[in-house]
């Protein structure tokens, strides 16, 4: 009964297959399984985009919408009748095809990134040998089609935004991969189901979750930052900050095509959200051993919803970064941490079961970490200003 | 050490959140238009045309003297004089509008019409939900839409009222106290006020 | 007449001839290559090179190599089009050529080329005659490349990274010689 409730999707899918002859089983079953996603994935940022705004909200002593359905519930409906009805309006010395194409090619990249996420036991639509590497590379497409958009508008600004938003995404895309590598060379695999299954036993009633090991906090911390600055959140979220470049990169766009890149945005959140979870938190695996009963999925959507709910919090209390700042931290801070955590993932390997890689880890993470932030905030010159391109 | 701030800050917001739902200092949304939050008493908005007692043609205190048509800046307002008189509130017969129109769309709400009216006639109002589908007409307030009862101001504004019938007590009292002076004349006292009638003059003119 | 009793070279892992997918990223492949030098727009150029880059990720994929194919993914399109991108933008020169996009000595370039492909063409039949009648592509897996990364091909790994590490230096170096230069 439990095992069905947990395979309660695999069972409904058998059994839709059943009904067709068995040579097109294979690829009906790919297809069920790809409107699913697309199905389910959109629906829960409908219900993201509500929790935010309330969420928002609250955090800023108000309350959120709340006239659209009960608790501002439908209000996603009426922001979908909204973007749909509105004209959609093409700058006239704008490249046409491209201005067209990058919306498409930015959904159709995160879309194509759900494909290795593992939902829950036996639910990975793709069980990729390299998924990660696969999940990596999807994610390097986004940045093309944020160029594209930047550049077919036609406008210096977008233009501005596009290329601020791109050198953001590859300087934290460094810091992402060398944060997940520390996870691969533990788990032996870059096979995201086998990483999973690595992280289900228990000592115990406690999980073995990589969170759980010194190393394995720090590149957790270091993969939020990165996977903030990645979908171009809050506090990083200066390429389309409104106060800043209007809307950045999509200044040029509106209706449909504007909602289609608020859609890719945070099905980008959703995605790089379940790679955590995926690396990290254990993916489907239940926090406590008693706790097994509950399904995997429930588990899985719980951890995505609840890295939604922190990506919210850091949006309502952080202020923004300036580009220099960001890239900064992203190249003098964080990627020498992330350096210093594969060295340290090494030592916990090398030294084996016992104290003596808890307490060595711990303290050399510690003490790198402390003696660079105080190095960071120590250089900050406030002398008079050197204009480099004004003199 | 680097990190703190962002960890006190991210307590602060969690803290708000969660106040929100349980104190009212955390949560300071008034949700209009089922709530709303009671005006101050210098609320104004548009003027209105103040009328003493029930009737609101017999007991309108504007006498049509047009000084606020003339001191509105915009030039808002509109006035047509009746030709016939009705006594006011002191006795005197005096005119009246048989046109007053004030067209809100125009009006900024300097209250100079309240400042210069001798009459205590015109004053502000609060009423600010005046919006209206009717394009051409629906802004143009007329004598009739414009009259509100004395009441209505001690209503809006307590003190202000109060003040104003307070002088128009002490003005009615002086006119009374007046009048019966004017109106008992003593024979033997007649040829007194005649020389200090025709002196008053005489030492104002000098004075 | 040479001897065919195994099977030409056009067909796929099982013998059999190779399947639509096939020709399809193949003519995406060439497609992309094709615009790449012949649009007029620089920038149309070098996302029709990524279109190219994205085709040829495909082939790798079809051939069962997906650290090749998903490494080309986020090598070739993640980076090296967003530099090409970025030199183009940089350097301003979205607008054709004044003397137009083909050069005037086409017909030299027309033999070179069909030259170049005729060796290689004839390199590649001659190597397909000489394999042994394998019918199944090797399957490596990641750790087997790993493995052979840092055991038999270590002292090339380490050189590369040596370059890419001077390449860097190098790049920071002439950044910051601009800003000696404009003091």
């Amino acid at each position: 009964m439990i095992e069905n409730a947990d395979q309660i999707f695999v069972l409904l899918q058998a059994w839709l297959l059943s009904f067709l002859p068995a040579a097109w089983r294979p690829a009906a079953g790919v297809v069920l399984d790809v409107v699913a996603i697309i199905c389910v994935f959109p629906a829960l940022f409908a219900l993201t985009t509500v929790l935010e705004r309330k969420g928002l909200g609250r955090i800023q002593n108000r309350i959120g919408p709340n006239r659209v359905g009960p608790l501002g519930i439908l209000q996603p409906v009426a922001d979908g009748i909204k973007s749909l009805t509105k004209e959609d309006i093409v700058p006239l010395r704008a490249d046409a095809v491209l201005h067209f194409l990058a919306p498409l090619v930015l959904v159709v990249a995160v879309f194509m990134s759900f494909a290795v996420l593992p939902m829950g036991r036996n639910m990975v639509l793709v069980d990729m040998d390299a998924g990660l590497l696969f999940f990596f590379a999807m994610g390097a497409s986004t940045e093309l089609s944020v160029f594209m958009a930047g550049w077919s508008s036609r406008n210096k600004y977008s233009l501005l935004g596009a290329m601020r938003a791109v050198a953001q995404m590859i300087s934290y895309e460094v810091v992402l991969l060398m944060s997940s590598v520390s996870v691969v060379m533990i788990s032996g695999s870059l096979r995201l189901t086998r990483i999973v299954e690595e992280q289900n036993q228990y000592s115990g009633i406690f999980p073995h979750w990589y969170i759980f090991t010194p190393w394995g906090l720090a590149g957790f911390l270091m993969y939020v930052v990165a996977a903030t600055a990645e979908t171009n959140r809050s506090p990083f979220d200066l390429p389309e900050g409104e106060s800043e470049l209007v809307a950045g990169y999509f200044t040029e766009y509106s209706g449909f095509k504007f909602a289609l890149f608020f859609l890719g945005e945070y099905l980008g959140m959703f995605a790089i959200s379940g790679l955590g979870t995926t690396l990290f938190l254990g993916g489907w695996s239940a926090p406590f051993s008693f706790l097994g009963w509950v399904p995997s999925w429930i588990w899985f959507f719980g951890k995505l919803m609840l890295s939604m709910c922190v990506f919210i919090w850091m949006r309502g209390t952080l202020p923004r970064l300036r580009q220099d700042q960001l890239m900064n931290f992203a190249w003098k801070f964080v990627l020498p941490m992330t350096l210093v955590n594969l060295m340290v993932t090494a030592l916990w390997r090398f030294l084996g079961e016992g104290w003596e890689q808890w307490v060595f880890c711990t303290a050399i993470l510690v003490a790198v970490y402390v003696l660079m932030g105080r190095a960071e905030m120590r250089s900050e010159h406030f002398g008079p200003r050197r204009y480099r391109y004004a003199e | 050490m680097l990190g703190e701030g962002i960890l006190k800050g991210l307590a602060e917001t969690a803290k708000n959140f969660a106040g929100s739902f349980v104190s009212a200092d955390r949560l300071t949304t008034v949700e209009y238009p089922e709530q709303r939050i009671a005006p101050i008493e210098a609320t104004r908005d548009f003027p209105f045309l103040v009328y003493d007692g029930g009737d609101w043609e017999a007991g309108m205190r504007c006498v049509a003297c047009q000084i606020c048509e003339k001191e509105c800046p915009p030039k808002c307002i509109y006035i047509e004089k009746s030709k016939d008189k009705k006594p006011d509130a002191l006795g005197k017969p005096q005119f009246y509008p048989a046109k007053f129109d004030i067209d809100i769309s125009v009006c900024m709400s300097c209250q100079i019409c309240v400042e210069v009216c001798p009459f205590e006639a015109i004053k502000m109002d609060t009423e600010f939900e005046l919006s209206t589908t009717d394009r051409f007409g629906g802004l143009l307030l007329d004598r009739k839409r414009l009259a509100k009862s004395n009441e209505y101001y001690h209503k809006v504004h307590p003190t202000e009222a109060a003040e104003v019938d307070a002088r128009l007590a002490e003005e009615k009292a002086k006119a009374d106290a007046k009048a019966k002076a004017a109106a008992a004349p003593k024979p033997a006292t007649a040829a007194k006020p005649a020389p200090a009638a025709a002196k008053t003059p005489g030492g104002e003119t000098h004075a | 007449m040479r001897d065919l009793g195994h099977p030409p070279v056009w067909t796929g892992k099982d013998g059999k001839p190779m399947s639509i997918a096939f020709y399809l990223v193949a003519a995406l492949t060439v497609g992309g290559g094709l615009a790449a030098v012949m649009l007029k727009n620089t920038v149309h150029c070098a996302l029709a090179l990524t279109v190219a880059f994205a085709g040829l990720a495909l082939l790798f994929l079809q051939l069962d190599a997906q650290f090749a194919g998903f490494a080309q993914i986020l090598i070739y399109i993640g980076a090296v089009a967003i530099l090409v991108v970025f030199a183009i933008l940089l350097t301003r020169s979205q607008e054709a050529p004044r003397g137009g996009v083909f050069s005037k000595s086409w017909l030299t370039g027309l033999a070179i080329a069909a030259a170049v492909f005729a060796v290689l063409g004839w390199a590649v039949l001659q190597t397909a005659n000489l394999l042994p009648r394998v019918s199944e592509a090797p399957v490596v897996t990641v750790q087997q490349i790993g493995t052979a990364l840092m055991g038999r091909y270590v002292l090339p790994l380490e050189i590369v990274a040596l370059l890419l590490t001077a390449a860097l230096i190098g790049a920071v170096i002439v950044a910051m010689h601009e800003k000696e230069g404009a003091q």
